[in-house]
């Protein structure tokens, strides 16, 4: 054999990743280090799993009782109205605020006071903003409404200013050059560029008020949530159990209406 | 020259696209108005709104900053741990899950729709639901916490990776099975390696939303900067309910530009 | 079509027009002319030397620096944005990638025209008057496209977008039509079909036409009149016939201009 070739063939055929190894090393080494922080050990998962199974023992079967029904049905009635109302004001309010922000179409006195309350408002949890409603406006539907209002713009607001930004402003150019007014460019040369994505993100809130309008509830701001907690300090169970079915297919028709809507604006 | 037959009408839409338009604006517009009409909403409490919440910044104001040390910054440390932990765990938990969910990786008609399932369920519970239940399992604490926050980002990373696999080319993955290489080292070599980018940036993406969650999951028990927050409310000081919250907003923002910095480097 | 003398009074004069994008390089340098009345007016010359900045300083789609620019007698700089729309709309502007609305039927696309003259929730509603909507039968039977009057507008071949395009300026009912190099983006049969478009529109609507173009043949055939341009300054005002060779060079500089 040539001793030459021995000596080339030593060389390894892939360098180690050094970066990549580090960083997986890192991870592992952070989760243990935070379990033991956290006090998250094998021993309370253990005891945990048991408390569990008597949890969900007692969860199972569902309560079906007609008073309980009544309460359920309800909650999850205002839960709804909940969702629809402040995702229509949300809808609303998002469209002029999105245009508003938009800063390739309106000056920087106007797009930064914008952005900057599309941030606020995006920036706290929904639960956070709903206890700071209940506070102001009582208990009750309508602290939850404005809550979700508010992380309605937020989202909805920000994504809605960054599609227009992203426009092409040639077709904008070529309605102006005819002399329409301000609000006639906008219907044609903005708008039907934007339509599509805004109804996507439309659609995506309202699936996700609806979700939360479930939650706030807990804090007091109306809903099923309120109704879910209270069962849930009663450790009544099995009726919690029920509650969450409910939510899961209520959560789930409205995917399905939700896709059906998309397909008609295609 | 306009002849004396040209046609004088246009319809933007045809009768059908009409139906359809009219039928959708007026459900949303008969759904809003039911929901207006029987919603509970005390007209004094909104009239008042104005002036609870000018009163309610007042007592906010000035932000108790001394009280950082003491009480809010350990638990702000317990909040982005039980954020990061939890992340951790679901992506642990939604890899594989994710694998069978996906019809390109499992044919298996049946294990795809368990596993799609699975991930819906945990999606459509809220982290805030979860956090109750598992306080209730687990007794309050970090542990709650994070193990709500690991069963609500299983179905997000879990859906998102998913689809991410099944837009994977099967090309490397054919070239990998003819020549005989088994199942593990099919998925590491062709799919992992063009999935992962699109992980990594979903994984990022939940940690941010998580910290976000976290913050909130000790108003039911679960540890964090939450119980310090629901502490501070039911006693009325305000003006630390106020400095919670700017540190909370403070992180997110940090946290936003991390994960913008670490994007950009691995994607 | 022999070269028209330019002493019929003029719908746009430009006088002392400058502008610069950046201090101290101008790249229109005083410019002052009086566009014919009639026919088609091709600017020609070399890229970079203003022929775009001029046209679209007409419209002020580009705000020139100094100068005038006076349509029937008004100056057009000095006007506000409102009393600047209402001179907008009687002139119609045929853009180099079109500029339609995509997203949009070839129908509605068409209609936009009539943007100048409607109001606003009108316009969002898709209420057009009668009389508009039977204008643009006609003018898309004129361009040829009346099959596709309910197709959307991406779905067009590049010389049918043109033809929206134009179909789109002349239902302004302009006095001038402004085409910033309306065949740049177009292949060699459909250019010449397109020209040809534009010299119908101006002889049956008698709608003066000024075309910034670089294809030199194309303007000396279709063009009633030319305007040289060279280093942001005309060089040549005068009929086709007339352009030499030696003034094709003075403005092209020895580059080449047979495109």
């Amino acid at each position: 054999m040539n001793p030459g070739l021995t000596a080339r063939t030593r060389r390894p055929a892939f360098l180690p990743n050094w970066p990549a190894r580090l960083a997986w090393l890192a991870l592992i080494t952070y989760a243990f280090y935070a379990a033991s922080i956290l006090d998250v050990t094998w021993e309370r998962f253990v005891t945990g799993l048991d408390n569990g199974m008597r949890f969900i023992a007692r969860m199972f079967p569902p309560d079906t009782g007609a008073a309980k029904l009544q309460l359920l049905a309800k909650g999850l009635y205002e839960s709804i109205e909940m969702a629809i109302i402040a995702s229509a004001l949300g809808i609303l309010l998002s469209l002029p605020i999105g245009l508003l922000a938009a800063r390739n179409l309106m000056p920087a006195w106007v797009t930064w006071p914008m952005r900057l309350f599309i941030a606020l408002c995006r920036s706290f949890h929904q639960v956070i903003i709903a206890i700071i409603f209940v506070k102001a406006v009582g208990f009750g539907a309508l602290a939850g409404i404005l809550a979700l209002t508010v992380a309605s713009i937020g989202f909805i607001g920000k994504l809605f200013a960054e599609a227009i930004e992203e426009i092409s402003l040639k077709q904008v150019e070529a309605i102006r050059a005819t002399g329409a007014p301000f609000m006639s460019v906008i219907a044609y040369g903005v708008l039907p560029q934007v339509l599509t994505r805004f109804v996507g993100f439309a659609t995506y809130q309202v699936d996700s008020n609806l979700r939360n309008s479930t939650m706030v509830g807990i804090v007091g701001a109306g809903g099923i949530g309120g109704t879910m907690f209270a069962a849930f300090q009663r450790f009544d169970f099995d009726f919690l159990l029920t509650i969450l079915l409910a939510i899961i297919a209520v959560i789930m028709v409205s995917e399905m209406l939700q896709n059906q809507i998309k397909k008609l604006y295609q | 020259m306009t002849s004396a037959g040209t046609r004088q009408e246009w319809q933007r839409y045809t009768r059908r696209e009409r139906l359809a338009r009219f039928a959708l604006y007026f459900g949303i517009v008969t759904a809003c108005v039911v929901s207006l009409r029987t919603v509970e909403i005390i007209p004094e409490f909104l009239y008042d709104a104005p002036e609870q919440m000018a009163d309610l910044l007042r007592r906010m104001w000035p932000i108790e900053w001394r009280y950082y040390p003491k009480g809010v910054h350990a638990a702000l440390i317990e909040t982005l741990h039980i954020a990061t932990l939890g992340t951790i765990f679901a992506i642990a938990m939604a890899l594989p899950l994710g694998m069978l969910a996906a019809n390109n990786v499992t044919p298996n008609a049946g294990l795809n729709y368990l596993a799609k399932l699975l991930l819906v369920s945990s999606r459509s519970v809220n982290s805030l639901v979860w956090a109750l239940l598992f306080v209730a399992i687990f007794g309050p604490g970090a542990l709650a916490g994070t193990m709500a926050i690991a069963f609500r980002s299983i179905g997000f990373v879990g859906k998102l990776f998913s689809e991410a696999l099944e837009e994977a080319r099967p090309g490397p993955v054919e070239a990998l099975r003819s020549c005989g290489a088994p199942w593990p080292s099919v998925f590491i070599k062709g799919y992992w390696p063009q999935v992962e980018p699109a992980f990594w940036g979903i994984a990022l993406f939940r940690w941010d939303i998580s910290v976000r969650e976290s913050a909130v999951l000790g108003l039911v028990g679960a540890g964090g900067i939450g119980m310090a927050i629901d502490s501070a409310m039911n006693l009325f000081q305000w003006d630390r309910v106020a400095l919670m919250l700017v540190v909370i907003f403070a992180v997110v923002l940090i946290a936003e530009v991390v994960v913008t910095e670490i994007r950009k480097r691995i994607i | 079509m022999a070269g028209i003398p330019a002493a019929a009074p003029a719908t746009i004069e430009v006088r002392g027009l400058t502008k610069e994008y950046r201090r101290g390089t101008p790249v229109l340098r005083g410019i002052s002319i009086a566009f014919p009345d009639r026919g088609i007016t091709a600017v020609i010359g070399p890229s970079g030397t203003g022929k775009s900045t001029l046209i679209r300083c007409i419209n002020r789609l580009v705000e020139p620096t100094s100068g005038q620019i006076l349509f029937h007698g008004a100056d057009l700089v000095q006007l506000s944005r409102k009393a600047l729309r209402e001179h907008r709309r009687r002139i119609g502007m045929v853009f180099q990638e079109y500029n339609l609305v995509e997203r949009l039927s070839v129908m509605e696309n068409v209609l936009s025209g009539r943007l100048g003259y409607l109001p606003s929730w009108k316009a969002f509603l898709r209420r057009y008057p009668p009389q508009d909507i039977a204008m643009a039968w006609d003018l898309l039977e004129t361009v040829g496209l009346t099959p596709q009057a309910n197709q959307r507008a991406d779905a067009l071949s590049g010389g049918q977008r043109q033809r929206v395009g134009i179909a789109r300026a002349v239902m302004q009912q302009p006095d001038i039509l402004l085409a910033d190099e309306p065949t740049s983006s177009l292949d060699p049969k459909t250019s010449v079909e397109i020209m040809e478009l534009l010299v119908s529109i101006t002889d049956t609507r008698h709608i003066p036409v000024i075309v910034n173009i670089h294809n030199v043949p194309l303007a000396k055939r279709f063009a009633s009149h030319v305007i040289g341009m060279a280093g942001g300054a005309i060089v040549y005002d005068g009929p086709p016939d007339g352009l030499t060779d030696d003034h094709l060079n003075q403005i092209y500089g020895g580059e080449d201009w047979q495109e």
